[in-house]
């Protein structure tokens, strides 16, 4: 009857929008892992001896623990020592935009970063992270005047020493889980943040990571720290080059709130997925997680992921200030062969802590999206508070979505929700949009946007514009 | 102009219409009446496209084009438009956001200017005031916790922005108050003129009262089985349908 429409086919053949890679000469260390190549990273670094030894520390332990196996993912193995650890454009840092290589200026503009004007323009400051050396930061001197301390890890570690080795590690530790040891031994580079006393953050940060060497694994390390009374809204943004083999990705990143303090931190998520057969794409095992480590602090997570073959990400909040509060809105989207296996974990440790927990899952084509959620409310968590909900949507019928909610609740004055929901798009909902004008895809975008309204709203406005466009172009082809 | 010829169809191995022939001249209101079952709701989701139903036999023309062979949406930009009888609910979705999509997805395959949110605000604000609603609609949820005459004036609204040619209006006086008939009416008399048709399908005599009909047609069992002035509705509403197919 409606023979204008594309086929599931036809629309599953479009192009990974951002598939395009960088022709810069890389300067690349062997192949592998070992301790030399930590050794390596770190003197390449020009870095302290303790920071030396604690990537050691980190490498040891990775060598003796064993990467996990319980989430609802699967992959063929993976050689460690077949990927690169360190890889980076072949100059020097620059020091203005007009020493940045032309080539990947153009690649950010194809992205659309707002690296120069626009960037003014949007009043977003970039600290545009490329493979594993920042190469450019703006807006520096603005949030400098406020107090700000916005930077490249690795140049923290050089002009903030102390800050770096107090809080490195401390929410977390290198022997946490395996990619955040792996993470912890090789990390190459990343944002540092410090808001100090009673500072509101004067603009958003920003930083937008891209994967674009051959086989090269990437080890972002971010850390965020807002003392007393501070604010941020920190956004992450990330988009990749298509590639045929899969790209390992092992991020971490610590967030630390004191007394007063709130954080908010939103991720739009946009790797390389694979193709529709579920050849390549990245595997993205990420560790993030905030400590609320004062009264009344707070920290927010706000993550739209639809990018990456296989997402293993459970950002987490360790409430340990009396009333503190931890939020975690996520959208997941899988198509074709993704995985995505994602979540949170709220361990309440203080009095009259709060947490509320927004999952919106969607499922299309032949993947799997997993919600693995933990609240622990701990025996003095007296008066503590957790809602979660947790909603599926199925496109198709050869997708799977799960809901997998861990509660222990060791104190009898907390309360504890659990809300879950799976539902399917129903053809009267299609049917119904597209009686009024609008294509199957628009209408497939308009519904799910819908389902995911509670999450986008926490999003900054312009990531939320971002973020819709994301979800309908990741559903493309996902209705037949 | 929309000329329906012998028109079969059927929902997996149950026919349903049965062979319908109708033709609605451009610039005419026609009335199709016809007890629960006939297959009046299925006509107008055959005559819109929505998938499930099989057309075996037949042809649709409206302005000459054979519509049968376009997708929902390309039908809804040639110009009709279908008010449901059980309006659909979408969760999340604000009706002011649905509205401006579906009107500028029209606009855009019509090759007209996309409308900018001051410009749709402006006219649905107008379309809001004609049909007596409270702006607060733009805002809600499509249909989401609207009373069932609620509903059916959110398709009125739909309808007075799409600017349809040709609109299949099921049922859309069931549910509504006496106010809101006539409101609604006035809406539908509004739109009648030269390039406009309309096939109204109700069980009441009482909407025809206020949209009078050009013709009335009798649908059961799958066929039209008989056809007159708007004096037949009135014979229907005294006699019932019994008889009908006989006569
Ligand atoms: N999906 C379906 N599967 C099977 N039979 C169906 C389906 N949809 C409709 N029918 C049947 O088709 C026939 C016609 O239904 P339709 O809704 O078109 O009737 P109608 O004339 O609109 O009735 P009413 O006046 O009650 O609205 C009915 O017998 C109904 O049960
Ligand atoms: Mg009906």
């Amino acid at each position: 009857m409606s023979d204008t429409q594309l086929t599931p086919e036809e629309l599953a053949g479009q192009k990974y929008k951002y598939g395009f890679t960088t022709d810069i000469a890389m300067e690349e260390f062997p192949k592998g892992l070992s301790e030399e190549i930590v050794r390596l990273i770190s003197a390449k670094k020009q870095e302290p001896e303790w920071l030396l030894e604690w990537r050691l520390k980190a490498y040891r332990l990775w060598c003796e623990s064993e990467e996990p196996h319980w989430a609802h993912i699967h992959h063929p193995p993976i050689n460690y020592q077949d990927y690169y650890y360190y890889a980076a454009p072949a100059k020097a840092a620059p020091k203005s935009l007009d020493e940045v290589d032309p080539e990947l200026l153009k690649t950010y503009e194809k992205l659309g970063i707002p690296l120069n004007e626009r960037a003014a323009l949007a009043g977003v400051a970039v600290d545009a992270v490329f493979d594993s050396v920042s190469v450019a930061t703006t807006f520096r001197e603005t949030l400098a005047k406020a107090g700000v301390i916005f930077c490249p890890i690795s140049e923290a570690v050089r002009e903030h020493p102390e800050l770096v080795r107090k809080y490195l590690g401390s929410v977390v530790p290198q022997s946490d889980n395996y990619f955040a040891a792996l993470n912890s031994a090789v990390f190459s580079d990343g944002s540092f943040v410090y808001i100090p006393k009673g500072v509101r953050c004067p603009m958003e940060l920003s930083t937008y990571f891209r994967i674009n060497a051959r086989n090269t694994g990437q080890f972002e390390r971010t850390l965020i720290i807002a003392d007393e009374g501070a604010y941020v809204s920190y956004l992450e943004g990330c988009t990749a080059p298509q590639r045929d083999e899969n790209q390992l990705h092992a991020a971490v990143v610590e967030l630390v709130a004191m007394n007063d303090a709130t954080i908010k931190y939103s991720t739009v998520q946009n790797w390389y997925p694979g193709d529709a057969e579920g050849r390549g794409g990245i595997y993205n095992f990420v560790t993030k997680r905030g400590a609320c480590r004062g009264r009344n602090s707070k920290i927010s997570w706000t993550q739209v992921e639809t990018g990456s073959a296989i997402t293993w990400k459970y950002p987490s909040c360790i409430l340990q200030g009396e009333n503190s509060v931890g939020e975690f809105y996520s959208v997941a989207v899988t198509n074709h062969h993704q995985q995505a296996d994602t979540g949170t974990k709220m361990i309440h440790i203080g009095k009259n802590t709060r947490s509320t927990i927004i999952s919106k899952g969607i499922s299309a084509g032949k993947s799997n999206n997993t919600y693995r959620g933990l609240v622990r409310i701990l025996p003095a968590a007296s008066g503590a508070r957790n809602f979660t909900q947790c909603d599926s949507l199925l496109i198709g019928e050869e997708c799977g979505a799960h809901t997998v909610p861990y509660i222990e609740n060791r104190n009898l004055t907390s309360k504890v929700e659990h809300e879950a929901t799976t539902s399917k798009i129903a053809e009267d909902q299609l049917f119904y949009c597209r009686s009024r004008g609008l294509s199957q895809e628009d209408a497939v975008g308009l519904i799910v946007n819908g389902f995911c309204k509670d999450v986008l709203k926490e999003l900054p406005m312009e990531f939320a514009v971002e973020a819709q466009k994301l979800l309908s172009v990741s559903l493309e082809g996902s209705v037949g | 102009m929309l000329e329906i010829k012998n028109l079969r169809a059927r929902i997996g191995e149950k026919e349903i219409l049965k062979g319908i022939d109708l033709t609605v001249p451009t610039g005419e209101i026609h009335a199709i009446m016809g007890p629960n079952g006939a297959g009046k709701s299925t006509l107008s989701y055959v005559l819109s496209g929505r998938d499930g139903y099989e057309v075996t036999e037949g042809e649709v023309l409206y302005n000459g084009v054979n519509i049968l062979e376009l997708a929902p949406e390309d039908r809804a930009a040639a110009g009709m438009f279908l008010a449901f009888q059980y309006p659909v609910e979408l969760p999340g979705v604000g009706n002011a956001n649905f509205l401006r999509t579906a009107l500028n997805a029209v606009r855009r395959k019509r090759g007209e200017p996309e409308l900018d949110a001051v410009a749709f605000l402006k006219s649905a604000r107008a379309a809001i005031k004609s049909l007596q609603m409270n702006e607060d609609f733009l805002k809600r949820n499509v249909n989401v916790g609207f009373s069932g005459g609620e509903k059916k004036r959110n398709e009125m609204l739909q309808m007075a922005l799409l600017k349809p040619g040709l609109a299949i209006l099921d049922e859309t006086d069931s549910g509504l108050d006496i106010d809101a008939l006539r409101i609604v009416s006035e809406g539908v008399n509004a739109l009648r003129g030269p390039s406009f048709s309309a096939l109204v399908i109700t069980h009441y005599q009482r909407l025809l009262d206020h949209i009078v009909p050009d013709m009335v047609h009798v649908l059961a069992g799958g066929r039209i089985v008989r056809s007159g002035p708007k004096e037949l509705a009135l014979e229907l509403e005294a006699r019932g349908y019994a008889g009908v197919e006989a006569a």
